[in-house]
């Protein structure tokens, strides 16, 4: 438990998380939005939603990842709107370690796909580093094109499989 | 086809030629343009103990398998003949088997002692009323007996064809089960035509691209164990594996082996740059091969093991590249629209294999090695990663379905551009890796 919310910030924050989508392949905070809202007294259910140090807040709040264009890994000016936010989350909440998984979308070669994902990844690492987050707490990893969140064969999912995701780890927990 | 000669084996056809016009010997010439695949018939093989009667038949009926699934063969069914084979060593009956525009006929005879399995054939060209080569005899247990099969087929397939050898070869891939967006892969090993299928890793993590070693005894692959893509060597024998030297902070992928099998040349990815490395096997000591910006990938050794194939990006947009072995200049060979990844050197030295994206289709295709006489032998929504049989006549790759409900099936090609069928996998497949001819 590290700090309680106002009432007008909850209700931002439960509006906010209702237009995004956690990343199925993140591993932590999934559950935590079951558990979305506050407690009887007003509180705040730590790791929840409204819980601003959770994993499931940095998710859908601050946003845990950014898009790219086919074939590139230039940061879109959303994309380090994006990134600005996680800098400023990752560098208040220094318990927390972060992967970047870097993807891409199905129209490409295996390993070329790898490579342009480790490429996006990198791309996200170097903003928040320059940002003032430590490199030490961030890692990269390429999925390639093997976990796309999106299934159909067109623009509208490949442009949300075309992402640069951080994933937590740590925090309350460890 | 049109030299599908109705003649006299080399052996027996001296003075025979002298009094007929000259002939030539039967013979698909695979290079030409093919009208008709060449008719034969295979009957059930002779039991020479009480044991064989199943397998007698069986043999024959891979042996058919083997030879029509190149498109180069017919079979005629047992219910045209006209005789039978009683007896695997008297006279055959080519009237009999002439009438019926069987070109060639292949008989054989089964032993099966315990678990020994002793197999003999024969291949007679029918219009010259000649028995082709010499008989040959296989033996082995009976558990392998579809190798056993594929020995004789490979027998008859490089005789006729003049070509190298193939079917008794096995594949390994990624099987794959699960709709895209929670898609189960492990590695399988299977026979070249998909019977026999074994799995070497389970699913909890992913699997990618394996390839065989010279010898088909280990195999290299790209795994997410750690979480991270890593290079591992697995023992197909005992299943075991092992990861190869890999610095923190790095991504490694897209191993293969050298010739020699004591070189995995793979791609590294370090700060979000991609190039090619060199690795002894026994010590791990690692050197780079590229050193550019630029993706670098996919790397393919030459079968003296002397240079290099790979796809680079370093012009704007991938490209096939060869260099030197060690590293060094490399030599741009793709020119051609769109864009070129996944180069894999023929076995015979001669072409390169490699996927082409071009106007949003996916093509298999091959080329010289200056470029040139680039041939397309496929087109999809997203065919990719071909590799080599044993002769360098055919390719096997996996092609993927579009859409929500998209899945990835493994197939082969003649590299004529002749024959595309899918490969009889008991789920979906990618990333095959062709062994060498089993020893």
């Amino acid at each position: 438990m590290k700090r309680f919310l106002t009432g007008g910030i909850l209700i931002a924050a439960l509006a906010v998380s209702a237009c995004t989508n956690p990343d199925r392949f993140g591993s932590d905070g999934l559950d935590a939005n079951a558990n979305a809202g506050a407690n009887a007294n007003g509180g705040i259910i730590p790791g929840s939603v409204n819980d601003p140090t959770s994993t499931a807040f940095f998710q859908q709040s601050v946003g845990d990842r950014v898009l790219f264009e086919v074939d590139q890994s230039t940061l879109t000016a959303a994309g380090r709107a994006t990134l600005d936010g996680q800098a400023a989350w990752l560098t208040t909440n220094t318990d927390y370690q972060a992967v970047i998984e870097g993807h891409a979308d199905e129209q490409g070669t295996r390993q070329y796909n790898l490579a342009l994902g480790a490429r996006r990844a990198n791309a996200a690492q170097e903003y928040l580093v320059s940002k003032g987050v430590p490199a030490s707490r961030l890692r990269v990893v390429s999925y390639g094109k093997e976990r796309p969140i999106e299934i159909c064969s067109n623009e509208a999912c490949y442009a949300k499989n075309r992402r640069a995701v951080t994933v937590l780890a740590g925090g309350l927990s460890s | 086809m049109k030299h599908l000669i109705l003649s006299i084996c080399l052996s027996l056809g001296l003075f025979l030629n002298a009094q007929a016009q000259a002939q030539e010997p039967l013979r698909i010439i695979i290079d030409e343009a093919i009208i008709e695949p060449l008719p034969f018939a295979a009957p059930s093989f002779q039991p020479e103990s009480a044991a064989a009667g199943q397998m007698a038949s069986d043999l024959a009926r891979v042996v058919a398998a083997d030879l029509t699934g190149t498109g180069l063969f017919r079979e005629i069914p047992s219910s045209a003949f006209i005789s039978t084979v009683s007896d695997f060593n008297a006279p055959v009956q080519y009237a009999d088997w002439k009438a019926i525009n069987a070109q060639a006929l292949i008989t054989g005879a089964v032993d099966v002692q315990g678990n020994n399995l002793n197999v003999k054939f024969r291949l007679y060209d029918v219009f010259s009323g000649a028995e082709m080569g010499s008989g040959l005899q296989f033996s082995g247990t009976v558990d392998g007996w579809r190798r056993m099969a594929h020995k004789v087929s490979d027998a008859v397939y490089a005789r006729i064809t003049g070509e190298g050898p193939y079917f008794d070869s096995r594949v390994v891939y990624v099987s794959e089960t699960g709709p895209k967006d929670d898609r189960k892969k492990r590695l399988a090993i299977m026979d070249y035509d998909g019977a026999n299928v074994q799995y070497l890793t389970d699913s909890g993590s992913i699997v990618l691209a394996p390839r065989f070693s010279p010898t088909g005894d280990r195999v290299l692959y790209t795994g997410y164990e750690s979480g991270f893509p890593r290079i591992y060597v697995l023992d197909i024998g005992s299943v075991s594996r092992r990861v190869l030297e890999s610095a923190e902070g790095t991504m490694s992928f897209a191993p293969r082996f050298s010739p020699s099998g004591q070189t995995v040349v793979f791609s590294l990815s370090q700060g979000g740059n991609t190039d090619i490395y060199s690795m002894d096997v026994n010590s791990g000591q690692s050197t780079r091969l590229t050193n550019t910006p630029a993706i670098e990938t996919a790397p393919s050794y030459s079968p003296d093991g002397s240079r290099i194939v790979f796809e680079s990006d370093r012009s704007g947009t991938q490209q096939l590249y060869i260099m030197p072995a060690g590293g060094g200049e490399a030599q741009r060979i793709s020119f051609g629209e769109g864009r070129y990844g996944t180069p894999v050197w023929s076995p015979r030295g001669d072409l390169v294999a490699f996927t082409k994206q071009n106007k949003g289709r996916f093509h298999i295709g091959v080329m010289r090695l200056d470029g040139s006489q680039e041939r397309l032998l496929t087109a999809s929504f997203l065919d990719e990663g071909p590799t080599w049989a044993p002769n360098g006549r055919v390719i096997m790759f996996a092609r993927e379905t579009q859409g929500a409900g998209g899945s990835s099936t493994l197939y082969s090609v003649d590299i004529s551009g002749r024959n595309l069928r899918p490969v009889n996998t008991p789920s979906g497949g990618s990333d095959p890796s062709w062994s060498p001819l089993q020893k």
